[in-house]
């Protein structure tokens, strides 16, 4: 088995009096497409940021490549972070810029391209994800929910990462672009040496894109002595999983927890 | 019936146990000065884009000087008419343009040109950046190698600062104009008389005094306003408030800062021209 590109090793992130993560471990070997699954407000996305040190644990190690993101310095962990991809969840981009712009931004801050490098491979990425010339010069208030996050892909690609990293890449969008989303994840996996993990709510990208799945459950839910990951292993279990919770997160089934509620 | 008392909450992990508010507020203002000696180190590293740069500076200069001219005039032709009867009863109205240049010069226009500039380019700065904050796109520009406080707010920073010296000079100017058409044209005092005064009372040094003030203040102004913006909650509320909180900070901070910098600037004067000590105000 190979060495782990990420490790989380008994990670726990409090915000206040709210514990949002507790002593999870989650160890993604290279290449692996990990689909985190869960409920809103288990920790899914804070897990995403804690990766890339956009957040920090309040207990607990992260890590990448065996070394400790906390213990990395500025330089370290720009140079990381170059290293990863970040799709986000309303695929954040930026306002002020064109298309063009967004997708060059990461070539152009990283320095030592020449303009007619970034001019190619912008128009690589952007092909890559199904966007023609045409979409070049529109500012992202001019682009539907589907292609602010192919650019926003077509943007966490450019630097062509070691890792990406997904958050909610389907959410809002039609099952048609929901498709689309989840072949170009394929196809990303297809064209490179991409370790991926995937934040999502949606069981169809689960059992497209993914090798293994990861559930978790929320805090609140769980008691004292509970282990915050329901289930870690590959989408074909999920049915059969032997917690009910898992079951009926596959399922869309509330009944047992209206009923506990009322 | 009695009613059981609700058992006591346990203690927030993230609030200090000493000094409550004050701790808070001492933690915040060591938050802002961090934040804003990172945005200084990046206007000097330049590590932001001149396009940036000069978008906000024109959204700053150009598109507050009307503005600024319209409140500059009127400030100086409201004090022409408040303190035109006061002195004319002890026989002084030629002094008033003296005296009101002056506190047009050193106080007026620097903080005027502040507090205009807090409530409409502070409040604008800061929902700008906290809808990026919100919108995850401070937290993209991270993902992709770049510093988002020396990327967003030394060009904002740089930009404020520059450009509200520059509008105070104009709020003077404008001043002036506004008490002299007062003076001269409506009360008729003697125009001779009317520049002779000001020409004694207001020099080089009180102007220099107004513009280094408005170059702290809008300074200042700009890196509560950015930090306010970074420190967004979620949703529209969020931004909102982060808003507001950039007026309201920079309001206070420019009226402290104000009297703080006018003591400091009569005590060098003092030093500097000891001779001097009855021309300062």
């Amino acid at each position: 088995m190979a060495d782990p590109v990420i490790q989380l090793r008994g990670v726990s992130v409090r915000f206040g009096r709210q514990q949002v993560l507790r002593n999870l471990d989650l160890a993604v070997e290279p290449q692996q497409t990990v689909c985190v699954i869960g409920e809103s407000g288990c920790g899914k996305t804070v897990m995403l940021k804690l990766l890339v040190g956009l957040l920090k644990p309040t207990a607990g190690d992260v890590l990448f490549e065996d070394r400790r993101v906390s213990d990395l310095s500025e330089t370290e962990l720009t140079r990381m972070r170059l290293r990863m991809g970040f799709l986000f969840q309303q695929a954040a981009l930026f306002d002020s810029l064109t298309v063009f712009e967004n997708v060059a931004f990461g070539l152009r801050a990283k320095g030592g391209v020449a303009e007619a490098d970034i001019r190619s491979r912008v128009r690589d990425r952007l092909t890559e994800v199904g966007l023609t010339a045409a979409a070049e010069p529109k500012m992202p208030a001019e682009l539907s929910g589907g292609m602010r996050k192919r650019v926003g892909l077509a943007r966490a690609l450019a630097l062509d990462p070691d890792v990406m990293l997904y958050d909610e890449p389907t959410t809002g969008l039609d099952p048609i672009m929901t498709d689309v989303i989840n072949e170009l994840i394929l196809r990303t996996r297809g064209r490179r040496p991409v370790t991926s993990i995937v934040v999502t709510h949606e069981l169809r990208t689960v059992h497209k894109v993914a090798d293994r799945v990861v559930m978790l459950e929320p805090v609140a839910r769980l008691t004292p002595d509970e282990p915050q990951v329901l289930y870690d292993g590959p989408p074909a279990g999920l049915a059969t999983a032997t917690d009910p919770r898992v079951r009926e997160f596959v399922e869309g089934d509330a009944a047992r927890r209206i009923g506990a509620e009322e | 019936m009695t009613v059981a008392p609700a058992p006591p909450k346990p203690p927030d992990p993230d609030v200090l146990p000493v000094g409550g508010p004050l701790a808070t507020a001492l933690v915040g203002l060591g938050d802002w000065t961090l934040f804003s000696q990172r945005a200084i180190s990046g206007m000097f590293r330049r590590s932001f884009s001149g396009r940036e740069w000069l978008r906000v500076a024109v959204d700053i200069g150009l598109n507050s000087l009307s503005v600024v001219i319209v409140t500059g005039l009127f400030i100086g032709m409201v004090l022409a008419v408040q303190t035109y009867n006061q002195f004319h009863t002890v026989g002084l109205e030629t002094s008033l343009g003296a005296v009101i240049h002056l506190s047009v010069v050193r106080e007026l226009g620097p903080v005027l040109s502040s507090v205009m500039l807090a409530g409409r380019v502070g409040g604008a700065m800061a929902a700008e950046l906290a809808t990026m904050r919100v919108s995850e796109q401070i937290d993209a520009l991270a993902c992709l190698g770049v510093d988002p406080v020396k990327h967003l707010v030394a060009p904002r920073f740089l930009a404020c600062l520059l450009m509200i010296p520059m509008l105070t000079v104009f709020a003077d100017i404008a001043g002036l104009v506004g008490c002299t058409i007062i003076c001269l044209h409506v009360y008729g005092i003697d125009t001779h008389h009317y520049w002779e005064h000001s020409r004694n009372y207001v020099g080089v040094w009180d102007v220099f005094v107004g513009v280094a003030k408005a170059f702290v203040l809008g300074g200042v102004m700009a890196l509560i306003a950015c930090h306010r913006g970074f420190h967004s909650k979620a949703g529209a509320a969020g931004v909102g408030r982060a808003a507001t909180q950039a007026f309201v900070f920079a309001f206070v901070s420019i009226i402290v800062l104000d009297f703080v910098l006018s003591m400091f600037a009569n005590s060098v004067h003092d030093i500097v021209w000891p001779d001097a000590k009855s021309k300062v105000i």
